[in-house]
């Protein structure tokens, strides 16, 4: 058995491989793997039904989060589109799972794989556009797939949505907050190891090359048109397969929510959680469903005191001010992010109890 | 035929609206390269403002819409002084965000104050300014519209031409470093034309309160609209910002007319990706040279 090791004291890294390791000391790993039993055997056994029902929100959430974390903040392109993609995922899974009978198990990848395709299409015009032309022509794509799904009768249903049949296994039938809690998570560990460990590998680097300066990523020899639709191609795929697990979960599909504003939700998890960081995504994955859940109680419990009431102000818009508060001050404060804040204070710790 | 001229003509009018709505977008971008997803709650703003002024404070059209004018001038100062400044130099990214939680700010507070109905102005304008052509009638606020935005128009080509501080926000918005090296006050060159433009979103957004009545909702999804009028007219032309919102507006009232009525709403948008794709910059926008 290998030797226990801790934080040097300094950077005596030798090569590249130690430079790529995702944890620096074993400690980091022990406590990810206890994080993991906690997480399965722990927290499904213990708290209440609602409780799971918004680590299930959250867990989806923060998968669609690292999608659009790979493209804004490893990739540097800007998408306003990734609220349309997670309906595409949506109404990719709920028409294989009535029209072609798919299992969910292959329908929820396959919906992935549609959106991806999807996704690719919007990303076209990255090839000639970047920046702020690039993130207009995304929103467009927002507002073409959101009436596609609404006008596309035949296929969606219109404003009647779709109701899916239950997951299956089997004669095992997924149902219920604790079932989706062990499928929702155990897809979330999945995908975020896969995006951690693409990100340090060649298609990773090319990503950042791209971001950091795309005119020199394509001197460099990086064929940036093919990787920028790469990005936008896995960022969707991820955008897809959290909404089509999203379509599982609620049980019917409609093309209400997946508008421009859940695409800003989505927009301000990575930048709260911090861009460029994998665990940040989760993170702003989490801070922005407590704060919607936080603030619809808070505007609930408003509503019923007698002054307010009375006064006949409606409470409810105070979420969105918050909402927007909370993105602008972040922004302001500390613009990398709840990933940074979290660095700070695992520093701190480090030397503790003798810090200077 | 008596149908296609008035689409002709509604579709004019709506896209002259467009335009006037898009001067202040063109405006911020012009000096400061800021895309400002809050221009829809700017022109709110500005139109609940004077509606406040006018239905509960009383006072006569005229100092009201003064008073709107010079509210939303020093209101497009604050922003950019509080929440703008802050962020020169950094990424495009957050700055894009910033005014998405902006207009999600001024959103919840406007629906707060006002709530989410339909609030109308009382009748001002004189029904003598309406105009008869044959058969075809234009209402007094569309004459308006179209005295306003020519006004503007001129108004603004001699400002950016001839004014010294138009000239210093054409500077800045060239080349800032050397704008700066010449001794140009770049931040100051900012705030003002952020106050400016808050000033002339005010100023389009009674104009639209006056023809569609007010509401929140429509009129933050206005601001949206204001996308692919930039990109047609090119991001940074104030002239071309006219003309883009002429063409999107007679296509949307076209498409409306004589293809479907849900269509409209994503014509606009169908175009843009098209003209995005073959003009990058626009009809009229400047061609940017890149260097590594």
């Amino acid at each position: 058995m290998r030797k226990f090791s801790f934080h040097p004291c300094g950077n005596y890294r030798e090569d590249y491989a130690q430079e790529l390791t995702i944890f620096d000391t074993d400690y980091g790993r022990v406590c990810v793997g206890l994080f993991l039993v906690l997480l399965f055997f722990v927290i499904p056994l213990t708290v209440s039904p609602y409780m799971l029902y918004i680590l299930n929100t959250i867990g989806i959430a923060a998968i669609a989060a690292i999608g659009l974390n790979i493209l804004i903040g490893y990739t540097g392109l800007i998408s306003l589109g990734h609220g349309a993609f997670f309906g595409v995922g949506a109404y990719a899974a709920a028409i294989l799972a009535t029209r072609v009978g798919l299992d969910f198990y292959l329908a929820i990848p396959a919906a992935g794989v549609i959106t991806a395709l999807v996704g690719m299409i919007i990303g076209i015009p990255s090839g000639r556009l970047k920046g702020l032309y690039l993130t207009i022509a995304t929103l467009a794509g927002q507002f073409i797939i959101e009436y596609v799904l609404i006008h596309w009768d035949s296929m969606t249903q219109g404003t009647m949505g779709i109701t899916i049949p239950p997951a299956k296994i089997m004669q095992w039938e997924i149902a219920g907050d604790k079932s989706f809690f062990f499928l929702i998570f155990f897809c979330l560990v999945l995908m975020t190891w896969f995006a951690v460990n693409v990100m340090r590998s060649k298609y990773g680097r090319a990503f950042i090359a791209i971001r950091d300066n795309d005119r020199a990523a394509e001197g460099m020899g990086i064929p940036i048109f093919k990787y920028k639709l790469l990005s936008f191609a896995m960022s969707s795929f991820y955008a897809g397969f959290a909404g089509a697990l999203w379509a599982y979960y609620m049980v019917s599909v409609t093309a209400e929510p997946f508008n421009l504003s859940l695409s800003v939700e989505f927009i301000a998890m990575v930048i709260i959680g911090g861009m460029g960081n994998i665990p940040g995504a989760i993170f702003g994955a989490t801070f922005i469903t407590l704060l919607n859940e936080l603030l619809r109680y808070i505007t609930g419990f408003l509503m019923n005191i007698g002054v307010v009431t009375s006064s006949g102000l409606n409470m409810a818009p105070l979420r969105e001010f918050v909402f927007g508060l909370s993105i602008v001050l972040f922004i302001l404060l500390e613009p990398r992010g709840i990933a940074e804040l979290w660095r700070i204070i695992r520093s701190n710790f480090r030397l503790w109890p003798f810090s200077y | 035929m008596d149908f296609f001229l008035q689409l002709l003509v509604n579709g004019v009018c709506v896209g002259l609206l467009y335009g006037i709505s898009a001067m202040g977008f063109v405006m911020i971008f012009k000096s400061s390269s800021v895309l400002n997803f809050a221009h829809g709650e700017l022109l709110a703003l500005g139109a609940f403002f004077f509606l406040a002024l006018i239905t509960w404070a009383k006072l006569p059209v005229l100092i009201a819409f003064i008073l709107t004018l010079v509210g939303c001038f020093i209101l497009g100062f604050l922003i950019e002084r509080f929440f703008l400044r802050p962020l020169i130099g950094e990424k495009l990214i957050f700055v894009i965000m910033l005014t998405v939680g902006l207009a999600a700010m001024f959103k919840g507070l406007i629906l707060l104050i006002w709530g989410g109905n339909l609030h109308t102005y009382p009748d001002f304008l004189p029904e003598a300014m309406a105009l008869k052509l044959g058969s075809i009638y234009i209402a007094p606020v569309y004459s308006a519209t179209l005295v306003i935005s020519v006004l503007f128009l001129v108004l603004f080509g001699l400002f950016f031409k001839k004014s010294s501080q138009g000239i210093y926000m054409r500077s800045v918005a060239d080349n800032q470093k050397a704008a700066l090296s010449l001794g140009v006050h770049v931040r100051r060159v900012f705030a003002l034309s952020w106050a400016i433009a808050a000033l002339v979103a005010s100023m389009s957004g009674i104009v639209l309160g006056i023809i569609n009545g007010v509401n929140v909702h429509d009129l933050s999804s206005i601001g949206l609209k204001v996308f692919p009028v930039v990109i047609l007219g090119g991001l940074d032309s104030i002239g071309g910002a006219i003309i883009g919102g002429i063409i999107i507006g007679l296509l949307e009232t076209f498409t409306g007319g004589y293809i479907s009525p849900s269509l409209r709403d994503v014509v606009p948008y169908i175009v843009l990706v098209f003209i995005l794709l073959v003009k990058p910059y626009g009809l009229f926008g400047l061609v940017e040279i890149e260097r590594v």
